[in-house]
């Protein structure tokens, strides 16, 4: 009757309240960040062990980007800074 | 022919700059009409021209605009709320209360809810629904039974089943014995004789007894934990079936044969946040903002509600907005001491030898300076 454990992952990812994610590589997120002109730590931080950042197996320093589904602009792209704990 | 062709090169440097929708609704519209290039050109740069203006600017104050923006229409909703009372089966917090459960961050909500959406097989019907409510629902000893005794000569509790309660719960005697079955132990006998649970124990404290009794009438028999009601209801728009249930468990819930994972949501902030994650948390956050005060005719623009969303979620946890949270986190000891607490704020700052910085607003307007907003974020470097 229950669905398996690990179903429970893919059901974050696919959950309507949640944006898509993935991890940028090292040489871009410091693009970003310079075209920015931020600092690591000034982008939103999301923690480690946040479900979301599990799945895509986000380790700390790395930087997400989401694509949130928006109201105003249908698809609207941020970042958030992978943090410890 | 149609414009878009002539102005192609163009548009294709435009998508990064526009947002999507703005960007589509852009493409259609040239599509549809017969223009020449110049024109087409013109439309562009007035569309570019009006979105660049509304943009906001660099130094703008948004905080305030937002505060003001949700502030003036709450004052309102505190005489209206009570015309919406005891209109609901459920008990919820509505209006002003809610609102500031919100803000709060609380731990848990005055009424925790889940709102549970259906797949595609359940959400049809009313009794297909009905089916995944069972499935929810927790259901305990206590409700399944006819009659209790307790049995002070043989020390033996004593269970009458109803199968009335039995058949409507869809819960077979052979699923009740399993369940029963694992509470045995500890000098505690089960036996089943037809619709009767005889429990035997080997306490003779007629006190104890009592309290076993109670405790095993509250067994979970089926259904999820913490879920104490659960209400079938039909969107009045889509046609659409759907459960609210009093109590939440988000993460039991979701992973039930029937609900459809992608919509089922809880109105419990922390909860979410540690089931979906920050940014599912995010997304309640502002659209609960957004459901309270649409609830009371309210129009507020939803770009305030994600502002105080992003403002409570920053760090990757949920804070609230107060003492123990975003006002109170700050870097600034005497923004934090304008706050609340003032002498507390400042004594802890000096103890800990803090210094200040003056980057942020409270701590310029006490020291008589430029705030760093609009134009008052320019510095000037001269050369010497």
């Amino acid at each position: 009757m229950a669905k398996s454990r690990r179903e429970l992952s893919s059901l974050v990812l696919e959950h309507q309240y949640n944006p898509q994610v993935e991890v940028v590589p090292r040489e871009e997120a410091k693009k970003i960040l310079r075209s920015l002109r931020a600092k690591i730590w000034q982008i939103p931080w999301i923690r480690a062990s946040d479900p979301l950042a599990r799945v895509v197996g986000a380790r700390p320093g790395d930087l997400l980007r989401l694509r949130r589904r928006s109201p105003m602009a249908e698809v609207v792209e941020t970042y958030r800074f992978v943090v410890p704990a | 022919m149609s414009a878009l062709r002539e102005v192609e090169p163009v548009l294709e440097r435009l998508r990064e700059v526009l947002p999507q929708s703005l960007y589509r609704e852009l493409v259609a519209k040239l599509s549809r009409e017969q223009m020449d290039r110049e024109k087409a050109l013109e439309v562009i740069y007035e569309t570019l021209k009006l979105y660049v203006k509304a943009l906001i600017d660099a130094g703008e104050a948004i905080g305030i605009v937002t505060a003001q923006s949700i502030g003036e229409p709450s004052t309102q909703m505190i005489l209206r709320s009570f015309h919406f009372a005891g209109l609901r089966e459920f008990s919820m917090a509505l209006g002003l209360p809610r609102m500031i459960e919100i803000v709060d961050a609380r731990r848990r909500p005055a009424t925790p809810l889940m709102y549970v959406y259906l797949d595609e097989e359940h959400s049809k019907s009313r009794e297909k629904a009905e089916e995944v409510a069972k499935r929810i629902q927790s259901v305990t000893l206590e409700t399944l039974a006819r009659s209790v005794d307790v049995d002070y000569l043989t020390f033996s509790i004593v269970v009458e089943l109803d199968p009335e309660q039995l058949r409507y719960r869809d819960i077979s005697p052979k699923h009740l014995e399993k369940v029963l079955a694992k509470v045995r132990g500890k000098g505690l006998e089960v036996e089943f004789d037809g619709n009767v649970v005889v429990f035997r124990l080997d306490t003779n404290d007629p006190v104890k007894l009592r309290k076993i009794r109670d405790k095993l009438l509250q067994t979970r028999i089926s259904g999820i934990k913490n879920v104490r009601k659960t209400v079938v209801r039909q969107d009045e728009r889509t046609g659409e079936w759907y459960i609210i249930t009093e109590g939440s468990n988000l993460e039991a819930v979701l992973q039930i044969e029937g609900v459809d994972p992608t919509r089922t949501y809880s109105n419990d902030l922390h909860e979410v946040a540690e089931v979906l994650g920050i940014e599912a948390a995010r997304t309640l956050i502002a659209n609960e903002l957004k459901r309270v005060l649409d609830e009371q005719g309210l129009d507020v623009d939803m770009r305030h509600m994600f502002l105080v969303a992003d403002a409570m979620t920053w760090t990757g946890r949920v804070r609230q907005i107060g003492r123990h949270g975003v006002a109170g986190k700050k870097e600034s000891p005497l923004a934090r001491a304008a706050f609340e607490v003032t002498v507390k704020n400042l004594v802890d700052a000096a103890t800990k030898g803090e210094s200040e910085v003056f980057k942020g607003v409270f701590e310029n307007i006490i020291a008589g300076r430029y705030i760093p907003v609009g134009t008052g974020m320019v510095r000037i470097l001269m050369e010497l």
